[in-house]
């Protein structure tokens, strides 16, 4: 996926005036956000559960080289194949030379951010091969040329209203009379298209949530079995996933696993979830001929080398995304890349570059409601204000730079700050109580009347009251 | 490292106000609502005259060495007192929970934790304190609390602020929907991305008028003012108002953006 961080500024403007947009995420409050609540009330030790989790992801990453060696080890010896990718672009070609070897016509593909990340389908496409999204929502997104907004509801931007046109123009060679006036006739028809697609696919990919050391598994959940037909019924599967998903044991994965469903959909359990451990083995009714876990880099060593590394513990759950006051109001598309909203903030400027993405760490007020719901306790906050110094510390001058050293310069000097202080508060002054507009500050009276001062700084009152008390 | 100075009952424990720069320059009255509690519960308040900025802007916008150089000025002003106290959850967050992440030096560290654990929000001092304040006051209205971000998530303020709400005479607290939400106000980014924060302030605007209080209180005159304006704006007849002005029981001053006449 091309990166358009830089339209962040733009875009947000638009979208938080948009209201079909607005509508449509108003659903995360009662969806995911309400749910999660009801999970967490429910789950007496989900706190403890949340110091395990960021504890089980620190000790991960300190230490990950040894533990992706004892994944590949275990993994192999299950029979899958293990590739290492620096790139994207290296993790691409890869797959496109699996499938190649494998002769395949059709593939169908599980909801995996990575392969977002690395632009697999667009790289795919181009090669010649038919690529299908098999989560109903991604498989919507590619109807539309559209990209996922969100990291675990692709489609929570669009209305059903959108889903039924993009079903009646997509799938021209229905009848255009046929009856999709409800979700459940929508999702029957994807269903009745898809199993076709299934069942035909020579090359099955998948990301993976997790993998585990101890057995040499993949874990995916889903809600939908897709991903589990996605895997198990080509004769090839692929996963395409990066370095920092490795986890060190099965009962350390069942951790992550109860913080996850909860945190992003408020299930204890998400209806599916696979561990993947080889390709069909000889007793094995079913299953893949062959199993290739693709395991991108893509800038990850460094991170994990800097202080943003803690960006690293995130498991993908969305649920930064879904209390966050900017992201509810501006959608995942503003963000303008891959990974949207809070953990996309802290995330972007190390994977892509803080230039280009300088906007993402600013568009926040620091309310830390992502960081009281991340399930692994990611200082999100903390690694926002970084990227903030980074920037500052890079740019030669921009206005609000000025006006910050400004400020500075000035509370540094009491006098002249007492000074400068008397003369705002003078001129904030207003018989009606609020000015209807204030030089330099059009954003705010733009939308909102700005609340007049008292007329006298606190400072020059108290002088005033304690020298009238003082007996002459 | 030095404790904070025990609460000794026979030496009035003597408090630095940090006025605060909105504060300052827009409400006074809240600042003497603070002086007022503060002595009721039995302090000695001085005002330091020398104080500034807290350097909370320079800190969010990453401009580290004014937030450092801005906390010295701090330190050398606030130094000497039992507690600083600040009617305003983000300030007070930016003494006691930001400044000792600003120095590696362990000196420095040292000095700035000794400092932050003297720092107290003003309903979390009067919670520290407990029960010591005598304070008349009465309203007899709907009041709604408004959680500030900093004061809820980064100093955690719980349930203090509506338990002292409730000690006022004749008070009814109503809960707005969502009410730790951010208002958008963000100090910045209310300028920097205006529609956005209007669009917060909106959400935040239409939960108050479903509660419906006579009043919104809060411990952050920059989420009041923002709330206020677009109140204002849109003609909503709820006033707001800073909690300090409850506690002390003056209500003498307009509400915010409000003019004399209105009420």
């Amino acid at each position: 996926m091309h990166p358009e961080t830089h339209h962040f500024s733009e875009r947000s403007k638009r979208a938080a005036q948009d209201k079909d947009l607005q509508d449509a995420l108003e659903g995360l409050a009662t969806g995911f956000v309400a749910r999660r609540k009801d999970a967490i009330a429910d789950c007496a030790h989900f706190e403890a559960l949340r110091n395990q989790g960021r504890d089980i992801r620190t000790r991960t990453c300190a230490d990950l080289e040894r533990h992706l060696l004892s994944f590949e080890a275990k993994a192999e010896q299950a029979g899958s194949r293990i590739h290492w990718a620096e790139t994207g672009d290296d993790a691409c070609a890869i797959v496109e030379k699996i499938c190649r070897d494998a002769e395949a016509q059709s593939i169908v593909k599980g909801k995996s951010m990575v392969s977002e990340e690395i632009g697999l389908n667009a790289h795919l496409e181009a090669s010649g091969y038919a690529v299908v999204e098999t989560d109903l929502g991604e498989y919507l997104l590619q109807l539309r040329g559209e990209t996922p907004s969100h990291i675990i509801a692709p489609a929570i931007h669009l209305s059903e209203h959108q889903a039924r046109a993009t079903f009646l123009k997509s799938h021209d060679t229905l009848n255009p009379k046929r009856d999709l006036g409800t979700p459940e006739t929508i999702v029957g028809e994807a269903r009745a298209l898809m199993r076709d697609k299934f069942l035909n696919a020579d090359v099955g990919i998948t990301g993976a949530n997790f993998l585990i050391a101890e057995t040499g598994s993949a874990v995916v959940v889903t809600n939908e079995g897709n991903g589990d037909l996605s895997a198990t019924l080509p004769k090839v599967h692929i996963i395409v996933t990066s370095l920092d998903k490795v986890v060190p044991t099965l009962g350390e994965t069942s951790i992550l696993l109860q913080l996850l469903a909860r945190s992003a959909t408020g299930q204890a359990m998400t209806a599916y979830t696979t561990l993947f451990t080889g390709p069909r083995h000889s007793t094995d009714l079913d299953g893949p001929d062959a199993c290739h876990i693709i395991i991108v880099d893509n800038g990850r060593s460094d991170i994990l080398a800097s202080d943003a590394a803690e960006v690293l513990n995130c498991i993908r759950c969305g649920a930064c995304l879904n209390h966050c006051p900017i992201y509810t109001t501006v959608g995942g598309h503003s963000y303008g890349w891959v990974y949207p909203g809070p953990i996309g903030a802290a995330l972007n400027p190390a994977l892509l570059d803080l230039a280009s993405t300088r906007d993402l760490p600013d568009a926040s007020t620091l309310c830390g409601r992502c960081e009281e719901v991340c399930p692994v306790k990611i200082p999100l906050p903390k690694l926002l204000r970084q990227w903030r110094a980074k920037d500052y510390a890079r740019r030669q001058t921009s206005r609000k730079k000025l006006a910050i050293m400004a400020w500075a310069w000035m509370a540094k000097r009491p006098t002249l700050y007492a000074l400068w202080a008397s003369v705002i508060a003078r001129a904030l002054k207003s018989r009606h109580g609020a000015h209807h507009t204030v030089p330099l500050a059009k954003g705010w009276t733009t939308h909102r009347d700005f609340p007049a001062s008292e007329g006298q700084t606190f400072q020059a009152q108290w002088r005033r009251a304690k020298k009238k008390a003082r007996p002459s | 490292m030095k404790k904070a100075p025990p609460h000794v009952e026979h030496h009035p424990p003597h408090v630095g106000l940090y006025v605060t720069c909105l504060v300052d320059i827009m409400r006074p009255s809240v600042a003497f609502a603070t002086i007022k509690i503060l002595e009721a519960a039995g302090c000695r308040v001085s005002v330091p005259d020398t104080q500034t900025c807290c350097g909370q802007p320079a800190f969010n916008s990453g401009d580290l060495k004014s937030a450092r150089a801005l906390a010295s000025t701090v330190f050398n002003t606030f130094e000497h007192f039992d507690y600083v106290v600040a009617p305003s959850g983000s300030c007070a967050a930016m003494l006691k929970v930001h400044l000792p992440t600003l120095f590696s030096d362990s000196e420095d560290k040292a000095r700035a934790t000794r400092f932050a654990d003297r720092v107290f929000e003003l309903t979390a001092f009067l919670v520290h304190l407990t029960g010591r304040a005598q304070l008349e006051n009465a309203y007899v209205g709907r009041v709604a609390y408004h959680d500030g971000c900093s004061g809820k998530r980064e100093l955690g303020l719980g349930e203090g602020p509506r338990q002292l709400l409730q000690t006022i005479d004749g008070l009814e607290l109503v809960e707005i929907a969502d009410a730790d939400a951010c208002c958008g106000f963000g100090g910045t980014f209310s300028v920097t991305y205006p529609e956005i924060s209007n669009a917060m302030v909106s959400k935040k605007c239409n939960a108050l008028t479903d509660a419906a209080p006579d009043i919104l209180t809060g411990s952050e005159l920059g989420c009041l003012m923002n709330i206020a304006g677009k109140l204002r704006r849109s003609g909503s007849p709820i006033a707001c108002r800073h909690i300090a002005e409850l506690l002390a029981g003056d209500t003498s001053m307009p509400a915010i953006g409000s003019a004399k006449e209105d009420r």
